[in-house]
């Protein structure tokens, strides 16, 4: 069975707004009837202020189809059709306190409902850019027409490589053989045989002969380092923070969509790597929460 | 008996798995306590064990009708079964490079052959018709020197149809071919005399009859070339390598052998429960049919399309009640597209996405078959208004055209 949230269960035992709304103006038919999902939403809009004063779904589809359905239509209610159209699918699932990685294409589907109903509201055509393949990495809800365009459109070769890319296997990595797969089938297409690369040697580089440094300076060092990654990190709505320096020890507490993220221990190795090269000297970088209880600040 | 007590709702989801009978747990507690010995042990402790193994294998036998009790292997499970059983006429038959299988096997088969595929074996997919029968014209067709085994299941999972297995097992033998059927479905639910047929192996799970998860049974004929799947202990005559999972197998043989006390209740009173379910169903919802072929299958199951709404969405609403049934929508399944036993049927996508089945057991109650029929069409009803092919009293009109959404 699913997890969903009691926001998604209410919502589908109860949905607001089921129906056609009565002198609707703008009609979307989104879905896929071989996936199982379809929904038509229709909107009452005012032609003076551009406002939805009512909308209306019906919808085929399962519990979470339903439930992002009804979201859908509470959220739009009463705004603009351009602040309508601001409704990214990740607002509707968090409408919802969240949907499971496989029923993430109920919140997308609404969100391309609404883009269609305001296409046929104003005229035009609305063309879907939708193919959806099998989910294939369940930690990131990756399916796998992501992971083929990514792999073509940027010559990837590796099962590393399409974790860096798309984020799918960067998780439990019980994915990894259907990625090898999709990269042997993606590669022939070029011509090319995929090769699983034999495991990376951990790149820890002992200098020979470090350099000693005070505390003070190997932690200006150490923050150095950190703001080369933060770029990467601010990409991802995340950060670090360094929180203390204990001899070989680094503690630091990832922040914003950093924390509690499943790559997270992934990109705690990208940190001991880059601190590594910065300090010249073998560093263990850790959660502050695996700090000994004592030094923790008033502890 | 029932199921239905007070909590536990009414459970008619036993395809899927069943309610380990009570009788089977007393018969195992034991294998947990103070008859903890290893069965391979000199020792007392062990040698009682290696007796309640025995009488297991015994009891299995009894019900499966084999000629031998050594020609019953325990196994972890169905799915261990139909592995072994496919890799070893694989395995001992290095110069056979096909396979015939249905487009309609559990995913036990079905997965395991398309990985064959990959490996460069040759798979052929027998077809159903709408009613999920096959056409032995084609399957004598593909009977050759070239195929290494015949893969077949006895009963459909979702629909309970029967293949006509002892029939292709005969055709098979008479080409020399191997022969196996997945018999999880039907074991405990169809009198089998494996010793009047010539069904080379057949594989069972102990949690589709009433004995708990964890256990199978590969049924291997007397004489047929064999290749273990686990090697590194002569358990089960060497044939499935590793320590007995002694309380599971005894409670198997329990279940076994009250399967058998209990198979003309499955084929009269079970079968009643059933069709009564179906026609008040089906009487009281416009557009929903039975799939499947009604007039040779499983007891048990009965498998309803109910049009122009979603299965998951049915299960939840029929959940909110206390009543477990499944269905073969994709959603259920996580999958992009509805049952592959439907499709493959030719049912449309918005029927068979509302497919639901609903198995029943020997521990089920007509009251609970009444209240059923009840609970169903309001349900249905609830969901069809939410539909964009329902009107005000019925399907839209010509609704694939009346709604037909982008990306369809």
């Amino acid at each position: 069975m699913w997890e969903y949230s009691e926001k998604v269960q209410e919502h589908f035992f109860s949905p607001r707004n089921a129906g056609a709304v009565d002198e609707a103006n703008a009609v979307g038919d989104v879905g896929s009837l071989s996936c199982g999902d379809a929904l038509r939403l229709s909107l009452k809009v005012d032609p003076e202020t551009e406002t939805i004063l009512d909308a209306g779904f019906q919808t085929f589809g399962c519990g979470s189809a339903i439930a992002s359905s009804s979201a859908l239509t509470e959220i739009i209610k009463g705004k603009t059709l351009d602040e309508a159209l601001k409704v990214t699918n990740q607002d509707i699932a968090d409408y919802l306190d969240g949907l499971p990685p496989e029923k993430m294409h109920c919140s997308v589907m609404g969100r391309e409902a609404l883009q269609a109903a305001v296409a046929n509201y104003r005229g035009e055509e609305w063309k879907d850019d939708h193919e959806e393949g099998a989910l294939v990495c369940k930690c990131f809800a990756v399916d796998s027409v992501l992971i083929e365009d990514t792999i073509r459109n940027n010559k990837l070769s590796t099962v590393e490589e399409v974790a860096n890319y798309t984020k799918a296997g960067g998780g439990c990595s019980a994915c990894h053989e259907a990625v090898e797969e999709i990269l042997t089938k993606v590669m022939a297409e070029a011509g090319q045989t995929f090769q699983p690369a034999p495991p990376a040697p951990v790149a820890v580089a002992v200098p020979t002969a470090p350099i000693k440094m005070t505390n003070v300076q190997r932690i200006r060092k150490i923050e150095e380092a950190l703001d080369t990654i933060r770029p990467n990190l601010h990409r991802d709505h995340g950060d670090v923070e360094l929180i203390d320096v204990d001899g070989k020890n680094v503690y630091v507490k990832m922040t914003g969509a950093c924390a509690g993220c499943q790559m997270a221990a992934v990109t705690l190795e990208g940190i001991q790597e880059c601190i590594i090269n910065a300090l010249g000297e073998f560093v263990r970088v850790m959660p502050a929460e695996l700090m000994p209880i004592a030094q923790r600040a008033g502890g | 008996m029932t199921t239905d007590t007070g909590t536990q709702g009414i459970y008619f989801d036993n395809n899927a798995t069943t309610m380990v009978a009570p009788e089977v747990v007393e018969a195992m507690l034991p294998f947990f306590t103070e008859q903890f010995g290893n069965p391979s042990s000199m020792h007392l402790f062990g040698n009682k064990v290696g007796f309640a193994i025995k009488q297991a294998r015994q009891q299995v036998q009894a019900l499966l009708g084999a000629e031998h009790d050594s020609e019953i292997v325990f196994t972890s499970c169905g799915t261990e079964s139909d592995s072994t059983a496919i890799l070893s006429a694989l395995k001992a038959q290095p110069d056979r490079k096909e396979i015939i299988t249905t487009v309609v096997e559990h995913p036990a088969v079905l997965a395991l052959c398309e990985h064959l595929e990959k490996e460069g074996y040759k798979v052929h997919y027998l077809e159903v018709d709408d009613k999920g029968r096959l056409d032995l014209d084609v399957y004598r067709s593909l009977l050759s020197n070239q195929v290494a085994i015949v893969s077949v299941m006895w009963a459909n999972n979702e629909t309970g149809t029967l293949f006509p297995v002892l029939e292709m097992a005969e055709m098979a033998k008479a080409v020399g071919v191997l022969f196996h059927t997945d018999a999880v479905q039907a074991v405990g639910k169809l009198p089998i005399d494996l010793k009047r047929s010539s069904i080379d192996m057949l594989s069972l799970s102990g949690h589709k009859l009433h004995a708990p998860k964890g256990v199978g049974v590969l049924y291997l004929r007397r004489n047929t070339r064999f290749r273990p799947l686990l090697r590194g202990g002569h358990q089960e005559r060497g044939r499935r390598a590793g320590t007995e999972n002694t309380a599971a197998i005894v409670a198997l043989g329990k279940a076994c052998e009250m399967a058998m006390e209990h198979m003309d209740h499955e084929q009269t009173v079970v079968r009643t429960l059933r069709d009564r379910l179906e026609e008040g169903i089906i009487a009281a919802v416009p557009h929903s049919f039975v799939t499947g072929d009604p007039s040779n299958r499983l007891p048990n199951t009965a498998n309803i399309a109910f049009e122009y709404i979603e299965g998951e969405a049915i299960l939840l609403l029929l959940n909110k009640l206390g009543i477990a049934a499944s269905s073969g929508s994709a959603c259920t399944s996580g999958s992009l597209e509805p049952s592959h036993v439907m499709r493959a049927m030719g049912i449309p996508y918005t029927a068979a996405h509302g497919t639901t089945r609903f198995s029943l057991s020997r521990y089920n109650t007509m009251a609970e078959v009444e209240r059923v029929i009840e609970a169903v069409p309001p349900i249905v009803a609830q969901l069809r208004k939410l539909s964009p092919y329902w009107g005000e009293n019925g399907p839209v009109e010509e609704p694939e055209k009346a709604f037909a959404p982008a990306y369809a």
